[in-house]
């Protein structure tokens, strides 16, 4: 879209390194080291409660959770450091697993507001309601909506589904280096999930990376994901290709778990 | 009686005997009942249930005095331009008396009527007998001490009448001017009094205008009966923009026909002191109301809200939406009343009221009640009050929104929800312009 120019493929987008984070008082993640470079895709599996959710949240800055160690660096720079809306402007996108709804502002007029508030960061020039309706409109194909989800407030009596859907929209209208979905494919019937999973693959370039927190091997079937991780007591234990995944849908989570715990 | 109340009854005696010396006999009649029924009831104390948490004294302490018919230097045509809501047609009054040079109807089509209610009296027989079926029927002055003091020295105001069938797209507006003159014997105070009546079939855009000419204290009466026939649409708007040290009082009433449509939208901007109250009643099957209000306060503003939607008749249905965004040490109240009369079965009633404090002086408080006496509706109702909700403001910065802006737009997403329910285009786009004038900060409240 911006043709950024030629980018080598495997440079480091995102390095966590000894991650601690509390939230109210309680430590959930207890030394997550990760690192994620240009033009992969990740998927971090693991039980409820494991911390995944908690690392998607801080990396996107969520107030409500306290970072207590460890060190987060984007593109060389310290993500932890800085504030929600300049990570979102710097390229980090995080699909929620609970969208929020917002009353009295449609999906358009929010879009927009949230393009051109990335457009201004660049210095690129903003773009009026016409324009972007126009620009709109692919992306709209894209997830197999019509425009009358654009002029309903934001998520504001939209089903579960639609909620997904609709940060799947925003994933392809903000277009981010790194894109962390956090149970996306989570309550969706089988055609949302592909729909999910085709938007990713599309979207997928040397220069962005993606995330995928997710308790399904069914996304992956259409991801292929490059490296497979378990998230499990706050920890990342395990890490493979995608062949982990499938283990983990035949075995469960235990077998890692005891392992974690003999660690 | 009390002195307070000995004031307007001395008032009005110059009154009666003066301005409203050339009323027919049958107002004359209810200027009287009105006048006793004030002189009884008084003004209203935070004692009364009503009235809790409102108090009129400081209307009831400065001694209001009825404005002079206006005169001469008149504001020109271009001067009320920004104060009012449509391009026209509008009827124009200044201090509660009708000004003809600042009114424009006459591109109106056959079968629309809209002027001074004065005038329409003044006609006989031809203009009367319809004013007289209606005029002080609704909003009922032996009840409410403000209602029956507007009762007691109604002389004019504006009137609109829609013949059966007949269709107006233009929106048609009322337009209350104050100058903030002070009358003979102190601040000035004036009544005005609006009554529409839509036949059958009539369709109609009607906005009420308030608004202040000049800054200074003075005291607006207000009373506004519409009467909405068999299947009949109106979409009443009420814009009030009061100067930031008058006083508003008021009260509209509406009664629907079977199989009627009507839609009232209330913004409420100025005043420092404002009370509405609302009463409408759905008297034929099949009616529809949309009862639909915003207020944003700010400085040391009070507005209070108090509606009533009396389900009279099966199968009708009322949304009412009322939002409040309260900025520095504003105060506002909502109290809104469902009543499901016996025997108004399928009523389907839906009541929601939400107040945002953007400070930590800010204050509200909203009231809900609901009366059923029929088993087969569908009511809900629901209130909340609260500031700015963090994981609201958390996901718009999350998509790159700084926290003001993310601020900003969760502030007029409230304005903007009530917004979205209002139909016609150009009223609907002048009064988005309002709202986003206001909610952008700075600027003082009412006329410049």
């Amino acid at each position: 879209m911006t043709g950024k120019g030629k980018r080598e493929t495997g440079k480091v987008l995102l390095e966590v390194r000894d991650l601690h984070a509390t939230v109210e008082g309680r430590e959930i993640l207890k030394g997550v080291d990760l690192t994620v470079k240009t033009g992969e895709v990740h998927a971090i599996m693991g039980p409820n409660g494991s911390g995944k959710s908690t690392l998607a949240q801080v990396l996107a800055g969520h107030p409500a959770y306290a970072v207590t160690a460890g060190q987060v660096l984007y593109e060389g720079k310290d993500l932890l450091a800085m504030a929600p809306e300049e990570r979102a402007r710097e390229g980090v996108f995080l699909a929620f697993q609970y969208p929020v709804a917002i009353r009295g502002i449609t999906n358009a007029y929010f879009l927009r507001a949230a393009v051109n508030a990335i457009r201004r960061h660049k210095g690129v020039e903003e773009l009026g309601p016409v324009e972007f309706m126009d620009a709109l409109e692919e992306k709209l194909k894209v997830i197999g909506w019509d425009s009358s989800y654009l002029t309903r407030p934001v998520n504001e009596g939209f089903s579960g589904g639609e909620k997904k859907r609709n940060e799947i929209l925003q994933l392809a209208v903000l277009d981010p280096k790194l894109a962390i979905l956090d149970e996306t494919d989570s309550g969706l019937d089988i055609d949302a999930v592909k729909t999910v999973a085709q938007t990713v693959v599309k979207l997928r370039r040397p220069d962005n990376a993606s995330v995928l927190i997710t308790h399904y091997y069914r996304i992956l079937t259409h991801i292929a994901p490059d490296v497979v991780h378990v998230l499990a007591g706050g920890r990342i234990v395990k890490s493979g290709g995608k062949d982990l995944a499938l283990e983990l849908e035949e075995k469960g989570y235990d077998w890692l778990r005891e392992a974690a715990t003999v660690a | 009686m009390s002195v307070i109340a000995d004031r307007y009854v001395a008032q009005f005696k110059a009154f009666s005997s003066n301005g409203a010396r050339s009323a027919p006999a049958w107002l004359k009649e209810i200027h009287e009942g009105a006048i006793a029924r004030f002189a009884e009831l008084g003004f209203p104390t935070t004692k009364q249930e009503e009235w809790r948490f409102t108090s009129v004294a400081p209307i009831a302490d400065a001694a209001f005095t009825l404005a002079h018919a206006p005169h001469s230097p008149l504001p020109a045509p271009a001067d009320i331009e920004h104060l009012c809501i449509g391009a026209g047609p509008r009827v124009v009054f200044v201090d509660g008396r009708y000004v003809a040079e600042l009114s424009t109807t006459t591109s109106l089509p056959q079968g629309v009527r809209a002027g001074s209610l004065a005038r329409a009296l003044a006609a006989g027989p031809s203009g009367g007998d319809l004013v007289r079926e209606h005029l002080a029927r609704h909003a009922r002055w032996q009840e409410s001490a403000f209602t029956a003091l507007n009762t007691a020295f109604l002389a004019d105001g504006g009137f609109v009448h829609v013949a059966g069938g007949v269709s107006l797209d233009r929106p048609l507006e009322v337009v209350y001017l104050s100058t903030g003159l002070a009358g003979t014997n102190g601040p000035a105070v004036s009544h005005p009094r609006t009554l529409i009546v839509l036949d059958s079939g009539a369709q109609a855009t009607v906005v009420e205008t308030y608004a202040a000419l000049q800054g200074g204290v003075y005291w607006t009466n207000a009373v506004t009966e519409a009467v909405v026939g068999r299947s009949a649409r109106l979409e009443l708007f009420r814009v009030q923009q009061e100067g930031p040290e008058s006083f508003q009082v008021a009260t509209t009433r509406s009664r629907q026909e079977r199989d009627s449509y009507l839609a009232l939208h209330v913004v409420t901007l100025g005043a420092a002191l404002a009370r509405h109250d609302v009463g409408t009643v759905l008297d034929g099957a099949g009616a529809e109301l949309i009862l639909n209000g915003l207020y944003l306060l700010r400085g040391a503003q009070h507005a209070d809200h108090h509606t009533v939607i009396d389900h009279a008749q099966p199968h009708c249905a009322s949304h009412e939406f009322f939002n409040g965004v309260l900025a520095e040490r504003a105060h506002g109240v909502f109290n809104g009343r469902i009543v499901v009369r016996p025997g108004a079965q399928r009523t389907d009633s839906k009541q929601t009221n939400n107040n945002l404090l953007l400070s930590t002086e800010a204050r509200a408080d909203s009231q809900p009640q609901l009366e059923i006496y029929a088993d087969d509706v569908k009511c809900t109702h629901g209130s909340t009050v609260g500031p700015i909700d963090q994981t609201q403001l958390y996901y718009l910065r999350s998509r790159g929104l700084s926290l003001e802006a993310a601020r900003n737009l969760l502030t007029y997403g409230f304005g903007a929800e009530i917004l979205d329910r209002m139909r016609h285009p150009d009223v609907r786009a002048r009064l988005d312009r309002l709202v986003r004038e206001r909610l952008g900060g700075g600027g003082g409240g009412g006329g410049t």
